[in-house]
């Protein structure tokens, strides 16, 4: 299987992206990508840039390994993840998962899974810059969900039964 | 050994990392961090409430009781808040 994982600071383009795990073949029958995109609000207030920090070599293995994990959970023709760094400004897309398979359910179920991973296992930082602040620059370090950690723990429970969020 | 921090235990400490060498009786992940605490005001500010502060060695994941023996990367950082 062709997995591809990615860190950057450039933007990325998920149609390229997904026309690249795709080209010439012709087993793939669903292809599923999800762009995380940065929101101009966090808790009511707006936003005027988001600055992702990240732990370089750690990301790109954890990362991996949860890829990995994927592919033995569903049967997988091709995965690309790739995950931004540096300072974002709202509108501008922070992640990609594409997962690729022969079947849909796979595909939703695995790019769904590795997103619920990246949220609360992948070494990533957010720290927000508000728009409204007064005099100095006002930042925050977004605090973890722990409604994020309930979705990644659901996929803890042995795969079979169920596969997809309810 | 080397110890990272990121995200707001970094800022707290005030450096991304620095190379370190704890007593032998420091054995685990919970024990470096109650040692760093009393490096100084810096420190103890950052690992002030070690319960929530997540550590990595060698770059995988671990938890507190872990053993650092053998360790060459220590991170400590805030639950991550990717994707």
């Amino acid at each position: 299987m062709s997995a591809t994982v990615r860190l950057q600071r450039e933007p990325f383009d998920a149609a390229t992206e997904a026309a690249k795990l795709t080209r010439g073949r012709t087993d793939i029958g669903a292809i599923v990508t999800f762009t995380g995109i940065c929101r101009g609000d966090e808790n009511g207030r707006s936003l005027s840039a988001l600055t992702l920090e990240h732990y370089p070599d750690m990301a790109e293995a954890e990362i991996a390994r949860h890829v990995e994990a994927a592919e033995r959970r569903w049967p997988l023709l091709g995965v690309t993840v790739i995950h931004r760094f540096g300072r974002l400004v709202p509108g501008e897309d922070i992640v990609l998962v594409v997962a690729a398979s022969s079947h849909r359910q796979d595909a939703f179920a695995a790019a769904e899974f590795l997103m619920d991973y990246l949220k609360t296992r992948a070494p990533f930082w957010k720290q927000v810059e508000y728009a409204d602040g007064k005099g100095d620059r006002e930042t925050k370090w977004v605090d973890a969900k722990q409604s994020d950690d309930a979705l990644a723990d659901r996929w803890s429970k042995p795969p079979g039964r169920r596969e997809a969020a309810e | 050994m080397k110890i990272r921090y990121f995200a707001w235990v970094r800022e707290r400490v005030g450096k991304p990392e620095e190379e370190l060498e704890p007593p032998a009786a420091i054995a685990t992940v919970a024990d470096l961090m109650n040692w760093l605490a009393g490096r100084g005001e810096e420190y103890a500010h950052a690992f002030e409430n070690p319960k929530v502060i997540r550590a990595a060695i060698d770059r995988a994941h671990v938890r507190a009781d872990a053993a650092i023996v053998g360790a060459r990367e220590i991170a400590f950082f805030p639950p991550m808040t990717g994707g």
